[in-house]
């Protein structure tokens, strides 16, 4: 279970840095975490969106999208390379592993209830107490990031 | 906790937690004409993702306050992940914080 954690990156690049450079510092920010040995799940731009504030006079911003997976020393590193970089506006890091396994669980639960709902007729509590007995399979760790 | 989420969840209505219906409020005008059900459940939505910005959108009126869970009719679960979605897409600005 050690290596499992997923974040989602969110950042914003100037819009005003000129293509190439631009370019090169998505590059060099996906080389952090590959280096350190990240993977990359999703890495792509979210295009060029008007921000709904102004940042640093800015009104407009290129968004990028970075989905990662590994453990939070590359996170660390990248957070700090984009803080230090004067073309990347703002970020934002979610680790997004456990709500996912939240949200897995709670479809497998329905879709449980909704089967035997339908194989055993209306009567399907008791019958097969299976629905809650078997532990999940990974043990939900909400010791929290 | 998330056997407290299921629960809610599982009556697909989220009214019926809610103390059910009955003017006894403390009258007031509002007569319980709530039966609006939670559109999240309804849909079997597990996670309200921040960057969805149209969807959020949606419970984010005017003066870009969030939209209470009375209004919306949201369940309390759902209505905390909405609650978080929206604060992490104002972080991103991808929502305001006030509107002008």
């Amino acid at each position: 279970m050690a290596e499992k954690r997923v974040y989602e990156v969110v950042f914003i690049i100037d819009p005003d840095t000129p293509e190439d450079e631009s370019a090169r510092v998505v590059e060099s920010l996906q080389n952090i975490v590959t280096e350190r040995g990240g993977a990359f799940v999703r890495s792509e731009s979210m295009g060029r969106r008007t921000l709904a504030y102004r940042i640093g006079r800015k009104t407009e911003g290129n968004y990028w999208l970075f989905e990662i997976e590994g453990t939070g020393s590359e996170i660390a590193e990248l957070e700090r390379r984009m803080r230090v970089s004067d073309a990347v506006m703002r970020y934002l890091t979610v680790r997004v592993d456990e709500e996912r396994q939240r949200a897995e669980k709670l479809k497998e639960r329905r879709a449980r209830k909704a089967s035997k709902r339908q194989s055993t007729g209306r009567r399907g509590a008791t019958a097969g107490g299976a629905a809650f007995a078997p532990a999940p399979e990974e043990d939900e760790e909400e010791a929290g990031a | 906790m998330s056997r407290n989420m299921r629960d809610e969840r599982e009556r697909t209505g989220g009214d019926e937690g809610r103390s059910g219906g009955g003017p006894s409020r403390g009258g007031g005008g509002r007569r319980f004409r709530r039966r609006k059900v939670c559109r999240f459940c309804l849909d079997k939505v597990d996670l309200i993702d921040f960057k969805d910005v149209k969807l959020l959108q949606g419970y984010v009126p005017e003066r870009s306050k969030i939209m209470p869970r009375r209004i919306s009719g949201s369940c309390a679960p759902h209505q905390r992940m909405l609650a978080e979605a929206i604060k992490r897409a104002r972080n991103i600005a991808l929502l305001p914080y006030a509107a002008d």
